[in-house]
């Protein structure tokens, strides 16, 4: 039976510590951690140790005569000083691994990180893999978050766009965002920078080991907060430069000729995908929305009408509501998916936005 | 009041001069009868946000999405947090104050009284704003009671609803505060100097001036939310010159004090109750004065701890993490006083004592924790994590609500009339605390293990220690109808309690009989 429960527990993984650090500075705050739980928990044994001592023997009921005193100034004194020598031993190391937590300086590669929401984008702007591209989405099965398939292992911790990195190098994240502030918070990094619409911050990582390394969004940042993870692939530098390259080769070949002209069939396959991967949460598949919040695309006065104030609303966003800027998106997404919105449901306007309509928008 | 005629005799029924039934309690401006409605009030918004406390933990029992969209889940999140901070301990301890300020000091009734009046009668308004908001296009805020924006610049008019319910409780609060701030420094029997007032008359005076410093701060906040709304401003806008990490400074600037305008009447509370139960005068009376005031001092320079990750220069990460653990001095005094009070003493353990003592053992753990996170490199693991949620869970559940009970329980003899049901009592204490830390321990566990807060569904890897968790809410839920049922019993009836049914018990307000009278201490009593 106890067996039984035991191996219960531990397939559950009940953790009952941080997660297995895998930097160096990662590593000090988990012993910074620890060190800190371990005194504490000292300190209440004592005193908790006198308070239960006094409840089990100064009892009324064992018929205690209450003392009477009621100040002693060399005690006082004597616990005001102690624990401020106590506070002096904790705050020596936390200096220090703050110290070294803020060291930003001398990155072998630098990453900036925006948030969408609901995603992440990566920009890798210096060193190895400089002018990689691409965003990094949830990749669950809606199914499974609807509890109509089974959960798999890395239910809500996985996304299609994982963030790779070599080991042992020294990886500076900018972290920014889009719309509201998001944060980037991986715990085996010991990593957690917030993003902040309109500045940029930074931190900082060196991954001692290869694997792969699951986080999430830590800041509050709308209906779909829970569903925007972060997951970083820490690989050898051998395989890191054959990723660079395979991810460079991929990218020039999806790159788009900005003076194409598109038909709507070329067009509307396209910009599906990119309505699923950016619009669909909240206007939903079939462009009903979850209307007050999130209005309907289907029949929209908006998207029946002239193109024009279609093409604002995705390049600067609805203020005051949750409809962000898409300004970061390409041309031709943004063509497409436009292009898609106006044929699909019940919308046949037949109409085509062309990548140049845009571009021509955004000037 | 005192301009009743009749005069001097006024032990008896007042009905003639009062209206009576419901406008009785509309016109009243009798500090007892305000006390009172502070409380039900109170207990009323406590068990609104508790029922979304439940919503909340339902959502989390098990992985996936269950009872509710994530939307909703947000707005009940906000919610939660804002009802039972503004509408549930706020009011309970301005009530407390409202009842046994005026009892304990010898005056007759509150400096103002029809302010007081008002300054209750603003909080039902405030309440239907919020929770009708739930119903409101667009729903409720959803942004977490912090009202971080932009996130807030995004919602619908809800989030306007909750802007102007938050400027009308921050009215009723600053004027409740002016109330007692005037009450005990004009109004004091003579021979009661500062140092003489009992310490629960003490911790609300400090909180008091709190209260009229940081509300006017998160009146500005939330107004310039609004103007960013609608009115074109761009205070949190980078677009337009603004900083959204600046609203962050600003309601932490209020935020913190918060902390402990919630926390400090709680520990007042305890400093009367224990040396009563202890049989045995509160140890370092002078030091406790000094302590809750150094405390409240402090509680103004330590704000950006809740602020680590917004990326600060890293001058201003240590500066706040030391300031932050100086705190841990003043509060160490306290709980040593509490301890050293109960030493020696003799002790027994009704139920006003057990929620005193689970009061100290809890709230003390939550200050451990609170330890923990003051530490820069650890919180920027534990920021926003479930770590946080337990943490102030445990210094404003277990600290400022077992305070609130052990103070209900202690003086309802004095409210009443009657003695409550000890046996109910204690049932009380024993399902609150062990539903209590089911709820809210393993909450440690999930956020060191990464999960974080503010989500409607989790990974797999956190599924045990949420269900557990999802069970102690509900049993400590139903708990509190317990609280509920000795209330109504010890109205209605139960043993007559003498005027200090407590023998250890000090101080005015067991002078007078209980219940209370209407009218107490229109000849203010000589304190030797």
């Amino acid at each position: 039976m106890g067996l039984f429960l035991l191996a219960g527990l531990a397939q559950a993984e009940m953790r009952l510590n941080l997660q297995e650090p895998i930097t160096e500075l990662g590593h000090k705050v988990y012993d910074l951690h620890l060190l800190m739980t371990i005194v504490c928990g000292v300190i209440f044994v004592a005193v908790f140790g006198v308070m239960f001592w006094s409840v089990f023997v100064h009892r009324k009921s064992a018929g205690y005569k209450a003392a009477t005193f009621h100040e002693s100034t060399t005690v006082e004194i004597l616990w005001t000083i102690v624990p401020v020598f106590i506070l002096l031993g904790m705050a020596w190391p936390a200096t220090k691994t703050i110290l070294a937590m803020r060291d930003t300086s001398n990155p072998d590669i630098t990453i900036k990180a925006t948030g969408y929401q609901w995603k992440w984008g990566y920009d890798y702007l210096k060193g190895a893999g400089e002018g990689i591209s691409f965003t990094s989405s949830l990749s669950t099965p809606q199914p499974q978050i609807r509890n109509e398939a089974e959960k798999t292992v890395d239910y809500l911790l996985e996304v299609d766009n994982e963030l790779v990195v070599p080991v042992g190098k020294k990886v500076r994240i900018l972290t920014t965002a889009n719309d509201v502030i998001h944060a980037w918070w991986v715990p085996a990094l010991a990593v957690k920078q917030d993003a902040v619409p309109g500045f940029i911050r930074d931190t900082w990582f060196r991954a001692e080991k290869t694997g792969t390394f699951r986080g999430q969004c830590a800041e509050l940042c709308g209906k779909d907060h829970g569903y925007m993870p972060i997951v970083v692939k820490v690989v050898t530098e051998e395989e890191y430069a054959a990723w660079t390259e395979k991810k460079k080769a991929e990218q020039a070949a999806a790159a788009d000729d900005p003076n194409k002209m598109y038909t709507v069939e070329e067009l509307a396959p396209r910009g599906e995908k990119v309505f699923a991967a950016n619009c669909a949460a909240c206007h939903q598949a079939n462009g009903q929305g979850l209307p007050p919040a999130f209005p309907a695309l289907d029949g929209s006065k908006v998207v029946l009408g002239p193109q024009d104030g279609q093409i604002g609303v995705l390049l600067h966003g609805r203020q005051g509501t949750a409809m962000a800027s898409f300004k970061h998106m390409s041309d031709t997404d943004l063509a497409a998916v436009i292009t898609y919105t106006r044929n699909s449901w019940s919308n046949k306007t037949g109409e085509v936005i062309q990548p140049s309509d845009i571009k021509m928008a955004r000037e | 009041m005192a301009a009743i005629p009749g005069g001097a005799d006024h032990s008896h029924d007042h009905a003639h001069d009062h209206p009576s039934g419901f406008m009785r309690w509309v016109t009243t401006t009798n500090h007892k009868d305000i006390g009172s409605m502070y409380l039900w009030f109170s207990f009323a918004m406590f068990i609104v946000g508790g029922i979304m406390a439940l919503v909340i933990r339902a959502e989390l029992f098990q992985p996936g999405l269950q009872v509710v969209d994530p939307d909703r889940f947000n707005q009940m999140t906000t919610l939660h947090g804002l009802i039972m901070v503004f509408g549930a301990i706020m009011p309970a301890f301005v009530g407390f104050a409202n009842w046994m300020i005026p009892l304990m000091i010898g005056a007759s009734d509150m400096a103002f009284a029809r302010m007081n009046n008002w300054s209750f009668w603003l909080l039902p308004p405030a309440a239907i704003l919020l929770t009708s908001s739930l119903l409101v296009p667009g729903g409720a805020a959803a942004s977490g009671w912090t009202l971080y924006p932009p996130l807030t610049v995004q919602m619908g008019i809800g989030m306007d609803m909750a802007i102007f319910a938050v400027h009308i409780l921050g009215i009723s609060s600053i004027m409740g505060s002016i109330n007692i701030v005037t009450t005990i420094l004009n109004m004091r029997a003579p021979g009661m100097t500062l140092m003489k007032m009992p310490l629960f008359c003490w911790t609300w005076l400090i909180t008091a001036y709190l209260v009229i410093a940081v509300m006017p701060v998160l009146a500005g906040a939330v107004t310039m939310i609004l103007t960013d709304r609608h009115f074109g401003t761009s205070f949190f806008n980078a677009a337009g010159g603004g900083d959204p990490v600046l609203y962050q400074h600003i309601f932490w600037f209020f935020g913190h004090p918060e902390v402990y305008i919630i926390a400090i009447p709680a520990f007042g509370v305890v400093s009367q109750v224990i040396p009563a139960f202890s049989r045995k005068p509160l140890f370092g009376y002078a030091s406790m004065v000094y302590a809750t005031s150094s405390i409240a001092i402090l509680s103004f320079i330590v704000w950006a701890h809740h602020m680590y990750t917004v990326g600060m220069p890293v001058a201003g990460q240590l500066y706040f993490m030391f300031a932050t653990m100086l705190i841990a001095i003043p509060t160490g005094v306290k709980v040593f006083n509490w301890v050293a009070t109960m030493w020696r003493g003799s002790l027994s353990f009704e139920t006003p004592m057990l929620f005193s003592i689970g009061f100290l053992f809890l709230f003390t753990l939550g200050g451990f924790s609170g330890l923990v996170l003051s530490m820069t490199a650890v919180d920027v693991q534990l920021h926003d994590s479930y770590y946080v949620v337990a943490h102030f869970h445990y210094v404003m559940v277990a600290g400022a609500l077992f305070s609130a009970y052990a103070g209900a329980y202690y003086w309802l003899p004095k409210w009443t009339g009657h003695m409550y049901d000890e046996k109910l009592g204690k049932l009380h204490f024993w399902l609150s605390l062990i539903f209590f830390n089911m709820t809210f321990f393993v909450q440690h566990f999930l956020g060191l293990a990464g999960m974080p807060r503010r989500i409607p569904d989790y990974s797999l890897q956190f599924a045990e220690f949420n269900k557990i968790s999802s069970i102690g809410a509900f049993g400590f839920g139903l708990s509190q109808l317990v609280f509920l049922v000795v209330v109504l019993k010890c109205l209605k009836g139960g043993e007559k309690a003498s005027a200090k049914p407590w023998d250890g018990a000090e101080g005015l307000e067991w002078t007078v009989p209980s219940p209370a009278p209407h009218h107490t201490f229109e000849v203010p009593p000589v304190v030797k």
